[in-house]
């Protein structure tokens, strides 16, 4: 009986990875790998936000990092040796700039698409903590964090190409062209793996103690620290991990929408990066991916029939989330949201014994230590 | 020498709608503890405000007194943004307070509506929302009075609104077919404001030129500010709002009207944004977009100045605004030709608007690190409990 | 009373504490000795709550000194403070609303509390051990697995009590234990803090006299940042400083103690 429950989402989660290549035209397994990609940004944030309860409004800087740092390695794999990236002519610049280098390599470039973010977000994020700066504060200053990226990147023409952004489906991997429809489901693949690869890192994080103690900061900080913990280290090493997930995703969407530009670190994609969080339902995981492939999902429909409306719609479930879910879909769900309604019209469902004795801590603490009653407790 | 206090002066003037722009937010922020990321929109609000008084003096019995269009457009502006302050109070706002980062959001869903509101605003789409919410909220007295007790109650009220909902859109694209009533009043492309003939000079002090549009906004601002400080510190309505800033639950026993005086604050706060509003449509053309380009601006002004010091504020702005400009004119080039090539690369590595922006932000940020809580903290024992 | 002649285990040497020209604690002398038990007491406004902060790290003073075990803890952050063993339970219970009690001393109960070995150690049977035995001290067996969030006020007394000597600190920091407790919980906290004392040094700031007397221990009477006089609960009621600042001057009327006024 509760066998079944443990299997089940993963032997669906298989069957998916294998039959939607085959049946969703290429576009739109294409937009579906992308969407799933960026649940791993959202799985990071609902790290740091969900958990640990600080509210950035600047991964957009690290998911664009990644993005850049693949981006820069398929416009060099693109070239025949000893040229360079196109644009560079456009700006009159003769020699490669020195920082490109490394990216000529693959193992760099896969290095750096995760440990380069994580480091600029250890960095951020240990200047911020330490000096205790949290609550919206926090907010603030990584939105200008953004700000600041964003303005280098977009300006430096000379650099990464500014505006324009760096293009890559014209690279080729194993022979094959990254845009290339083959290529693409390979990365559909890799991102399906990359997603549950990464949600289970973060339930290995906020299962044990470790994340505890990050519930712990978000609800209780000083009390933690007269405990003799240093939150510091804490939210720096989890900001890190945040940042280094959203590296991967920025990284796996850029190869799959074949362009990396500045606006990955504009201000209004990073707090939709919230808002799938909160839609899908914060501190659940799973929650955070579910509401990275709605939301996203939900937006291309919706900007492909009547695109004015979007905003609307956008700023319409920021409200209502925030004020009627706050828990997301899944919060809600999980706290019996289904029921409430099928109660209110009119066929409520049976309790399964008499609630008051249900309820009962020492009738529960007995009932776990018989050993667990199929059917019982949620 | 001239061209130090030309610089200067550019520096005071886009310091100072800096200024305007984060009064009040500052109000709002640090009297009340809420982020309004929609205080940008606010702003819009009352840039367009100013747009549409300056049509109405155009044409028609006010032309005669158009140059003094300005002046009429400043207190519409702070009575339009505060009011649709105070709606965002009375709506949203009050629901989520003590939950500041549920409040950063949900305003920055209404951030989003506002914007795309001006976008696509029409006659047809006003009087669909007008009778979309007339029967949302005539609706439940209409059905009989019982339902009201029943268990799907809830149920029943999210339908009367989802189908009044409806029914607005239904008409809005209904009355959409008709020509007149489908164009949009302002659309997605900027508007501009010509200014008054007499904001359209320059007075020459020294050789220093000041176009009178600056200066104007620099009065603009002091004035402001005056009437902001006298209203905190000696009014009887300021009072009570520092009162309350100060201990809630007191305030309550005493007396004052704590609801009224939240839903005041914010009026209070929307309204200047409405007036900063006024003065950036003296700088050039705007859009639906104004807000999203003041708001972090904005908000590292209140961080920097320290939250709930006017004078922080004031400080911290014409600080950001002044460095600001400085570094992205290049001026420090003509004032110092010979320095060093070295320290000449740098400068003109960060002597546009945008770099200039980078190295402000990032000289805030370390500046953070040595100051946490901003030029101005706020003392005593309270401020971490 | 005892006064003990071996080193003391913490002292507070002429500590000030200002905010902005406020003296919230001034010239303050106090010292433990190990084992100790010790109460404190002192009107509204005395510095009691400045006082532990100052122990803790939260405040620095303005000018003295704190010693612990022969250091000066000046300087030293909060949380390095608490793994020396300095524990502070907190006026208002604060426990981990959404963590069960388990996990609450698990967080607390003593041990690395560095990430990475949070992240990928476990606890050892000595720990497990100790967060179980300290469960049924405190009773909350039967409520390990519930959120302490829906504990009673008093579970959440004993909850971070517990929590506390999970840490197993030298100087327990005890602020208000019994407010909101009933009479019964009240006798057992006292035993329990009672038991403490010995191994523990125990510091106990408590509003609620006829428990500090059933504590049976020296007495500290704090009143406007400074010591205004030490010794055995029944010296310290009947002296006439210690009534003046409880009760007022004769004339001025009651001021501290009691809601009378303004009725």
């Amino acid at each position: 009986m509760a066998k079944w429950r443990t299997w089940l989402p993963w032997l669906l989660l298989v069957a998916a990875g294998l039959i939607l290549p085959a049946i969703l035209p290429p576009f739109r397994l294409n937009l579906l790998g992308r969407f799933l990609s960026l649940g791993i940004v959202a799985l990071g944030i609902d790290l740091i936000w969900g958990f640990t309860g600080m509210l950035s409004l600047g991964q957009g800087i690290f998911f664009a990092l990644g993005g850049y740092a693949v981006g820069m390695h398929l416009q060099l794999l693109a070239l025949p040796p000893g040229e360079l990236p196109e644009f560079f002519g456009l700006y009159g610049v003769k020699a490669l700039p020195a920082f490109w280098q490394p990216f000529h390599s693959p193992l760099f470039t896969g290095l750096c698409i995760w440990v380069l973010p994580a480091l600029v977000a250890g960095v951020l994020g240990y200047l911020v903590f330490r000096n205790r700066i949290k609550g919206v504060y926090f907010s603030i200053l990584t939105q200008a964090a953004l700000l600041v990226f964003f303005n280098f990147f977009n300006g430096q023409q000379k650099l990464i190409n500014g505006t324009n952004g760096l293009k890559t489906d014209t690279a080729r991997i194993f022979g094959e062209l990254v845009g290339s429809d083959a290529m693409q489901r390979n990365l559909f693949w890799l991102t399906l793996v990359l997603v549950v690869a990464a949600w289970a890192l973060c339930r290995w994080i906020t299962r044990g103690r470790f994340g505890d103690a990050l519930i712990a900061i978000r609800d209780d900080e000083p009390r933690l620290r007269f405990t003799g913990y240093n939150p510091t280290a804490y939210k720096t090493l989890v900001f890190a991990i945040a940042g280094a997930m959203a590296g991967v995703s920025g990284a796996l969407y850029t190869v799959q929408s074949g362009i990396v530009s500045p606006q990955y670190m504009a201000v209004p994609f990073s707090i939709e990066m919230v808002i799938w969080v909160a839609v899908g339902g914060r501190g659940t995981l799973i929650g955070a991916v579910l509401g990275a492939v709605l939301i996203n999902y939900a937006k291309s429909l919706v900007s492909e029939q009547l695109p004015e409306t979007w905003l609307f719609i956008q700023g319409g479930l920021f409200l209502l989330v925030v004020t009627a879910l706050p828990d997301g879909l899944v919060g809600w769900w999980r706290q019996g949201g289904p029921r409430q309604i099928q109660a209110m019209v009119g066929w409520p469902p049976l309790a399964p014994t008499y609630p008051g004795l249900d309820l009962d801590p020492a009738v529960q603490a007995e009932r776990e230590a018989l050993g667990s009653i199929p059917g019982g407790a949620p | 020498m001239d061209l130090l206090y030309d610089t200067l002066f550019n520096g005071l003037a886009i310091g100072s709608v800096l200024v305007l722009a984060a009064l009040g937010l500052a109000v709002v922020f640090g009297l009340m503890g809420v982020i309004n990321m929609a205080h940008g929109e606010l702003m819009m609000l009352g840039a367009y405000t100013t747009f549409v008084v300056q049509n109405l003096f155009k044409n028609g019995p006010l032309q005669g007194i158009f140059p003094l269009y300005i002046l009429v457009a400043i207190p519409l502006a702070f009575l339009v943004s505060g009011l649709a302050g105070l709606l965002l109070e009375k709506t949203v706002i009050r629901r989520l307070y003590g939950r500041p980062l549920e409040t950063l959001l949900a305003t920055w869903g209404v951030s989003l509506i506002l914007q795309q509101f001006v976008r696509s605003v029409s006659s047809a789409f006003v009087i669909g929302l007008l009778v979309a919410v007339a029967l949302g909220l005539v609706a439940p007295r209409l059905l009989p009075r019982p339902w009201g007790q029943r268990r799907w109650a809830p149920v029943l009220g999210v339908a009367t609104w989802v189908i009044a909902g409806l029914v607005g859109i239904a008409l809005a694209s209904g009355l959409g077919g008709v020509r007149v009533l489908d164009q949009p009043w302002f659309s997605a492309r900027n508007i501009d404001v010509t200014a008054p003939v007499w904001l359209r000079g320059s007075v020459d002090l020294g050789a220093v030129n000041m176009p009178t549009a600056r200066l104007f906004i620099i009065a603009l601002t002091a004035l402001a500010l005056v009437a902001v400080h006298w209203f905190l510190q000696k009014s009887v309505w300021g009072i009570r709002i520092r009162a309350v800033t100060q201990n809630r639950s007191m305030s309550d026993c005493l007396g004052i009207p704590t609801e009224t005086v939240d839903a005041l604050t914010f009026l209070v706060g929307s309204g200047l944004a409405g007036v900063a509003g006024v003065a950036v449509t003296l700088l050039g053309s705007v859009g639906p977009n104004l807000g999203g380009n003041y708001i972090v601006d904005c908000f590292m002004v209140v961080v920097l100045g320290g939250v709930g010091k006017l004078l922080g504020t004031v400080v911290a702005a014409l600080g950001i605004g002044v460095l600001s400009y400085v570094i992205g004119s290049g001026s420090l080039l003509l004032v110092w030709p010979a320095m060093p090539a070295g320290l000449n690369e740098l400068i003109t590595f960060f002597a546009t608007t945008s770099m200039a922006k980078v190295l402000v932000f990032a000289l805030v940020v370390v500046f953070l690190q040595f100051r946490p809580a901003g030029l101005f903290p706020q003392k005593g024992r309270m401020v971490e409990a | 009373m005892t006064v003990s002649a071996s080193t003391p285990v913490l002292e507070l040497r002429q500590v000030s504490v200002s905010f902005d020209g406020f003296l919230a604690l001034n010239d303050l002398n106090l010292s433990l000795a190990p084992g100790e038990l010790r109460a404190v007491i002192g009107p509204n406004g005395a510095g009691k709550t400045t006082f532990l902060d100052v122990i803790t790290g939260k405040v620095r003073p303005t000018k003295g000194d704190v010693v612990f075990r022969g250091r000066s803890l000046l300087g030293i952050a909060e949380h390095r403070i608490a793994r020396l063993g300095i524990g502070r339970k907190f006026q208002t219970p604060r426990v981990y609303q959404n963590l069960t009690p388990r996990r609450n001393l698990e967080l607390a109960v003593k041990g690395s509390h560095a990430p990475f070995s949070l992240l990928f150690g476990g606890l050892d049977s000595r720990q497990r051990d100790r967060v179980q035995q300290l469960l049924a001290v405190v009773g909350l067996e039967a409520h390990a697995s519930q959120r302490a969030g829906s504990l009673s006020h008093g579970q959440k007394q004993w909850l971070e009590i517990a929590m506390l000597l999970a840490q197993d600190p030298y100087v327990l920091l005890v602020d208000e234990p019994v407010a909101g407790l009933s009479e019964e919980e009240t006798e057992r906290t006292g035993a329990l803090l009672r038991s403490l004392a010995g191994d523990h040094t125990v510091l106990v700031i408590e509003h609620d006299m006829d428990f500090i007397r059933e504590l049976d221990c020296p007495v500290t009477v704090l009143h406007e940042g400074h010591v205004l006089c030490e010794g055995p609960m029944d010296a310290v009621q009947s002296d006439p400083r210690v009534i003046e600042v409880y009760l007022g001057v004769e004339d001025s009327g009651v001021e501290d103690s009691g809601v009378e006024a303004d009725a």
